[in-house]
């Protein structure tokens, strides 16, 4: 694929609003994993909650958006100029020629789930209750869509926790096939019951806060999170240092619809998808972050498929021990993560894990460490064997 | 502010899956498309996906049989490798049922929700079980642009056979939620189609598409049953160009995608 920058990004999960703050809570090993306090959950759990999304309050005229996913979002394209940069974009290409492909697994689920205590006595939905503005997948890209007046294509990729990977993918070829000139890319997650209760009904939620590829890992801790990256050609005066996006590969694992190939086969040809398509090697790669999401076969079939790869060369690490697994926005969050590790030499620690598994043969980073990078995968795998890995780089020096 | 000139994607359409209200297949759909035959709804029939293990057959739900049937149909006739063959399914929201049902049992006191049901309610379950039906490790999306998913999954289609120069399946499919959902979204009626589509003319490709993103009205269907159609399921807005794919006749169809974006299709049979 012809290289694209990612000319301006931004993250806010639980360890942080805007790039300082998550690149401050990265430098420090500090996570924001908390016990679950969420709306009524009664599950002893621990959780990745972005503080005060429920005090943001949606533009007037998008008000029937109002939903905990969409002040998640509203939230992060407040941070770090991200909007400003949009405009600017927009002011290059037009609006139309900029297209909006963003990830989510459950949307405005909440709004929902909270619109069912309120059902009438004839079993109706309340009145003020949107299904299009909130609960629909696409109700996050219409909102950003209006949010950054784009008029360009969109749409909402949801597989499961891939999802807003995967949106690098789909936009990366409508701006190659010469559809649009570039495009919002991100992902936006948000806590709700569905997810709460379902992971913990499939026994995949740790009671202490997760410990990816640690020996005593016990599964995850449910985290939120929204994160947006511009996508736009390389250009010839482009920063020097400017991180680019040069591989998407995709996989299917064709094995189960909630456990991973047991050997990481589907991990396997998604990391290669990407490093072909980059035209890179295994031994160019300096450092991963991986999905580590905490369960016990997750991080064993990652672990195989990182290990036949890349050995113990590559230092790796999840960055999940400190935000939580935020499901459909892990990939962009992540992607944004593995962005501020490039920028900023450091490959960053998988806190919380004290004794990585030996039993998972790759240089697991319990310390942050300082080293400059030039070539970063970032891995995301979802339900459905839905496999995305993306290779990020950045000139050195 | 200069707004270059609009790219054209283009495609083979190899073969064609449907499965909808009175329409049982493609051949069926012909039929009534070219109007040949009347058209008399009648509730979707969406038969067991026969290719999956049968622990796996019993867990999936409606949405995901409807989507694999149309699938199946498209490839039914075709010697490509499953395998590789990479996949797009567009839908507006996930299976309504289990969605349902999950929303009722986490507003009651009981919070228990079925572990089975929670991973098929993903809005890529239908993707899931094809790769494992297919034994398919190629990539594989699943998408929701509400009521444009159907033009969104098509784009997104044609924009992989583009870059990758390989053949892509689309399955757009939607089906009704129950109440009290179904009265804040009133999908009528079950419907799937699916498009195989190929970078290059073979035996058998029906026609060839050139699709570019244009601002014109959305066609519309003369035949009121089959407008409604349209109009009461998202995958249904594809219905303009499996019509004129039915018919077999070269010209241009517009199909609605988002508001003021709309996907225009040039169709040379």
């Amino acid at each position: 694929m012809r290289p694209l920058a990612l000319s301006h990004f931004t993250a806010t999960s639980a360890i942080g609003r805007g790039l300082e703050a998550t690149l401050a809570a990265l430098r420090a090993g500090r996570g924001a994993l908390a016990p679950c306090a969420f709306e009524t959950v009664a599950l002893e759990t621990w959780i990745g909650e972005v503080p005060q999304v429920d005090a943001i309050r949606l533009p007037a005229p998008l008000a029937r958006f109002d939903c905990r996913n969409n002040r998640l979002a509203q939230l992060a394209l407040a941070q770090d100029g991200f909007i400003a940069a949009v405009e600017a974009c927009a002011a290059r290409y037009g609006p139309r020629r900029i297209g909006v492909f963003l990830g989510t697994s459950t949307s405005g689920t909440l709004q929902t789930e909270l619109a069912y205590r309120r059902r009438g006595p004839d079993g109706a939905l309340p009145e003020d209750f949107v299904y299009a503005g909130t609960h629909n997948p696409f109700s996050l890209g219409d909102f950003v869509r209006r949010s950054l007046a784009l008029e360009g294509p969109a749409a909402v990729v949801s597989t499961a926790c891939s999802s807003s990977a995967k949106v690098f993918g789909s936009a990366a070829r409508l701006i190659e096939a010469g559809v649009i000139d570039a495009a919002v890319v991100g992902g936006v997650d948000s806590l709700c019951l569905t997810t709460l209760y379902g992971f913990h009904a499939l026994q995949l939620v740790a009671r202490d806060p997760c410990r990816p590829f640690d020996v005593a890992r016990d599964g995850i801790s449910i985290g939120e999170a929204a994160a947006f990256a511009l996508l736009e050609p390389l250009a010839s005066d482009a920063p020097p240092g400017t991180v680019r996006l040069t591989g998407v590969g995709e996989s299917s694992d064709a094995y189960h619809m909630s456990s991973p190939h047991p050997d990481g086969l589907g991990a396997r040809a998604a990391m290669l998808g990407a490093l072909a398509e980059a035209g890179r090697r295994p031994e160019d790669i300096d450092y991963i972050n991986l999905h580590g999401t905490g369960t016990p076969s997750n991080d064993a079939a990652e672990a195989r498929a990182v290990a036949s790869l890349f050995g113990t060369r590559v230092p790796v690490s999840s960055t999940k021990g400190a935000t939580g697994h935020t499901l459909g926005a892990a990939g962009a969050l992540e992607a944004v993560i593995s962005a501020l590790a490039l920028r900023h030499a450091l490959a960053p620690a998988g806190i919380n894990t004290t004794t990585p598994d030996p039993a998972l043969a790759v240089d697991y980073l319990t310390d942050n460490r300082a080293q400059e990078l030039a070539c970063v995968l970032s891995n995301s795998f979802g339900f459905g064997g839905s496999n995305c890995s993306l290779l990020l780089e950045r000139s050195r020096g | 502010m200069a707004e270059s000139a609009p790219s054209r994607l283009k495609a083979y359409v190899r073969a064609i899956g449907v499965l909808g209200p009175g329409l049982r297949d493609w051949p069926s759909a012909v039929a009534v498309l070219a109007g040949r035959e009347p058209y008399t709804p009648a509730p979707t029939e969406a038969p067991p996906p026969v290719t999956l293990p049968p622990a796996e057959r019993r867990r999936v739900g409606a949405t995901v049989r409807l989507a694999l049937s149309a699938a199946q149909q498209a490839l039914a006739a075709t010697d490509l490798d499953v395998a590789q063959l990479a996949t797009v399914f567009a839908a507006s929201g996930g299976d309504g049922a289990i969605c349902h049902e999950f929303c009722a049992t986490l507003a009651s006191s009981d919070r228990q929700i079925s572990p089975t049901r929670f991973h098929n309610s993903v809005h890529n379950a239908a993707s899931g079980y094809w790769s494992i039906a297919m034994r398919s490790t190629a990539p594989s999306t699943a998408l929701s642009a509400y009521d444009g998913s159907f033009a969104a999954g098509l784009l997104e289609a044609l924009a992989q056979l583009t870059v990758r120069t390989a053949p892509v399946l689309l399955v757009s499919y939607d089906s009704a939620y129950p109440e009290p959902l179904h009265a804040k979204r009133p999908i009528a009626a079950a419907f799937a189609c699916a498009l195989l589509l190929a970078p290059r003319p073979e035996t058998g490709t029906c026609a060839r598409i050139e699709a570019a993103l244009v601002q014109a009205p959305g066609d519309t269907l003369e035949d009121e049953p089959l407008e409604s159609l349209r109009r009461g399921v998202p995958a249904a807005r594809g219905l303009p160009l499996l019509r004129q794919l039915a018919r077999g006749e070269r010209g241009r169809v517009v199909i609605d995608y988002l508001p003021g974006l709309q996907l225009a299709l040039e169709v040379v049979p």
